[in-house]
């Protein structure tokens, strides 16, 4: 069986690390010392499993989409995480970490947020455990994904809007992790992807793979293909992780914006070259001087010049197969979905399901896709999509 | 001269002036540079301009975004440093990634060309640095200077003692550069510092804004370094090296 997870390092092959400076060091030091022990003890996994299961309403269903599967003429299937409380997967990963939050002592959390999906399932989180809650988020997101800030702040949130750069996701992580290192000692940093330098990534994965582990539980034989979007990777590497040394095929959509010819992308397998964001080695979207770009998606949560290291290594092991779809192509599929199932899904899933339109798929194929997320925050965004304004 | 014989030869109460390099000015370097050298600035630290530096508050970020719009690269800054001379040791200072994509054997390479004698890279962990590029980095006369805050353990901070070979950077608070902390408030941190009597020396930086601030820390340690305010001392400056001489000035 080949190994595709973290080493003892903190590396994927090459990817990963934890390219901090010092001062955050002792934070660091410390997650990457303790989260396992913490992660796989007896008490931990009982509160987690029992708040996935009583709060956030966990099993998730694994939904057969008779009519989408009639329109493909193939077998669709949806992992249903739109239906999770506060509406994406984000909130498996926000509840584990506020866990191992409290079982370090910290008293205030922070967190960075693109399409405030993120922001809300730390922000619900933090209501639950009755913690401190400051939300970073750049100010074009707080914008374009008005709905999320209020929910964020009717349950007790700050929410810190972010006016460096490109003002969206990349800078509110800086944001964040520069608050990090001027509250060292009370706040934890709850992350909200893959990314981010070690223990994060596995960390993460590990807390997004109670989809997969369902999705097992739920399918008698493996399907054919897994799809799911990637902004940093998170609900992918949700979805794919019980499923690496299986033989399925994995496939990883980012978002191509304009398309990734144009310089509005944020595909960064495709348009990145190696290098350090966020204190992690991975695939960076930047300049031969190494700035980074801003990139363009018109999916907050996709608007992102990064991605989790995991991926860049399972690109390169062949594990996994990558590509890209346009924001055009994205709103199409959330169109059609919405039309044939009645389920309006996330710009982000929006990604994922336009991919059916690329996959020479057969008519015997089961095809499951990771429904990352719930649409409602994207409403604004479809009407004028709608009106002809996009 | 290089930065290791000037720790040889005087460890009092040095004064280290960061300028990041292309502001306000793609070539300002070129003014600045000798401006704080005749005026007694005993180092000088460059700063490469990135697009995210998570180390640095909003001035420094200021600093870095005016340079980059105005064009600076890092082969800009080689190209600038040598066309300037002066005795003062030089200093780089930038994010990992930077150095990375100009290719490390390279980068060193050209340090050593222009005449910079230390390096101080806060997020290449002490670590990567040990066993990736250690050598390279001796082999071109480069001294990698580190930086320990005050959550850094003592264990850790004889750690990267034994590895340091000009000075180590002792950041006077947790926080990122330009806070508005009182430096007064450092002083059990510092005198701590003190008492460890480590081999090598130390300056101390970050809320580090006047003379006071300078004359307060020089107690402790070999001297200060200072940012921040004199990047606000330079932002919108019409005479750049008057200002540069009369901010000096107005420190030592
Ligand atoms: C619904 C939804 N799906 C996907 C993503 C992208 O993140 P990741 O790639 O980590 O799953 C987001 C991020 O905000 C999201 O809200």
């Amino acid at each position: 069986m080949k190994n595709y997870q973290v080493d003892t390092n903190g590396y994927y092959g090459e990817y990963g690390g934890a390219y901090i400076p010092e001062m955050l060091y002792p934070n660091v030091n410390q997650l990457q010392y303790t989260y396992l022990n913490i992660i796989q003890s007896e008490k931990f996994k009982k509160e987690f499993e029992d708040l996935l299961k009583n709060y956030v309403g966990r099993p998730t269903p694994l939904y057969y989409a008779k009519r989408l599967s009639a329109y493909y003429k193939t077998n669709i299937y949806l992992k249903r995480e739109d239906l999770c409380h506060t509406g994406a997967h984000k909130i498996n990963n926000a509840l584990g970490q506020i866990l191992l939050a409290k079982n370090l002592n910290k008293k205030r959390i922070i967190a960075e947020t693109g399409a405030g999906q993120h922001g809300v399932a730390t922000a619900t989180a933090c209501a639950l455990m009755g913690m401190e809650c400051d939300i970073f988020m750049g100010a074009k997101d707080i914008q374009r994904q008005a709905p999320n800030v209020e929910r964020m702040k009717m349950m007790g949130a700050r929410v810190v809007p972010v006016h460096s750069g490109s003002k969206t996701l990349k800078d509110a992580t800086n944001e964040a992790i520069r608050d990090w290192i001027n509250n060292p000692s009370n706040t934890h940093y709850i992350i909200g992807s893959v990314v981010g330098p070690h223990p994060y990534p596995d960390m993460v994965a590990r807390f997004q793979s109670v989809i997969s582990a369902e999705v097992k539980k739920q399918l008698d034989t493996n399907p054919d293909y897994i799809i799911a979007c990637i902004g940093g990777g998170s609900n992918a590497m949700g979805i794919f992780y019980h499923y690496l040394n299986d033989a399925v095929k994995l496939i990883g959509v980012e978002a191509a914006g304009h398309g990734t010819e144009t310089n509005m992308s944020a595909a960064t397998l495709a348009l990145g070259t190696k290098g350090v964001l966020h204190a992690a080695f991975s695939k960076v979207m930047q300049t031969k001087d190494g700035q980074v770009i801003e990139p363009h998606s018109i999916s907050a949560g996709l608007d992102y010049p990064g991605i989790g290291p995991q991926h860049a290594f399972l690109e390169d092991e062949g594990r996994v197969m990558y590509d890209s779809v346009t924001d055009k192509e994205a709103l199409i599929a959330a169109k059609l979905l919405s039309k044939t199932e009645g389920i309006i899904p996330a710009l982000e899933s929006a990604h994922a399901l336009a991919y059916l339109e690329k996959l020479a798929f057969k008519d015997s194929d089961n095809i499951v896709i990771n429904l990352s997320g719930r649409g409602d925050k994207d409403l604004e965004t479809y009407t004028k999509f709608d009106q002809n304004e996009y | 001269m290089n930065i290791k014989s000037l720790f040889e030869t005087k460890a009092e109460k040095l004064l280290n002036i960061y300028i990041t390099a292309g502001f306000p000015k793609l070539n300002s370097l070129e003014q600045i540079i000798p401006a704080l050298s005749n005026a007694g600035t005993d180092i000088i630290e460059i700063g490469i301009p990135y697009s995210d530096p998570i180390s640095d508050g909003p001035t420094i970020q200021m600093s870095n975004a005016q340079a980059i719009n105005n064009g600076i690269t890092l082969e800009a800054i080689f190209n600038q440093l040598e066309k300037i001379e002066v005795n003062t040791p030089l200093v780089l200072m930038g994010y990992f990634n930077s150095i990375l994509q100009f290719g490390i054997k390279e980068f060193c390479k050209q340090c050593k060309n222009v005449g910079v004698s230390g390096l101080i890279i806060p997020d290449l962990p002490i670590d990567v640095y040990l066993k990736k590029y250690q050598s390279t980095f001796v082999e071109n006369e480069l001294s990698n200077i580190f930086l320990i805050t005050p959550e850094t353990s003592e264990e850790r901070i004889q750690f990267i003692d034994r590895h340091s070979s000009s000075f180590i950077f002792a950041v006077s608070s947790s926080s990122t550069t330009g806070n508005s902390k009182n430096i007064e408030d450092s002083q059990e941190y510092l005198q701590g510092l003190k008492e460890m009597n480590l081999n090598t020396s130390i300056l101390v930086g970050f809320n580090i804004r006047n003379r006071s601030n300078y004359e307060f820390v020089s107690q402790y340690a070999s001297g200060a370094i200072i940012g921040s305010a004199f990047i606000k001392h330079i932002n919108n400056s019409q005479d750049i090296i008057d200002d540069v001489s009369n901010f000096v000035k107005n420190i030592k």
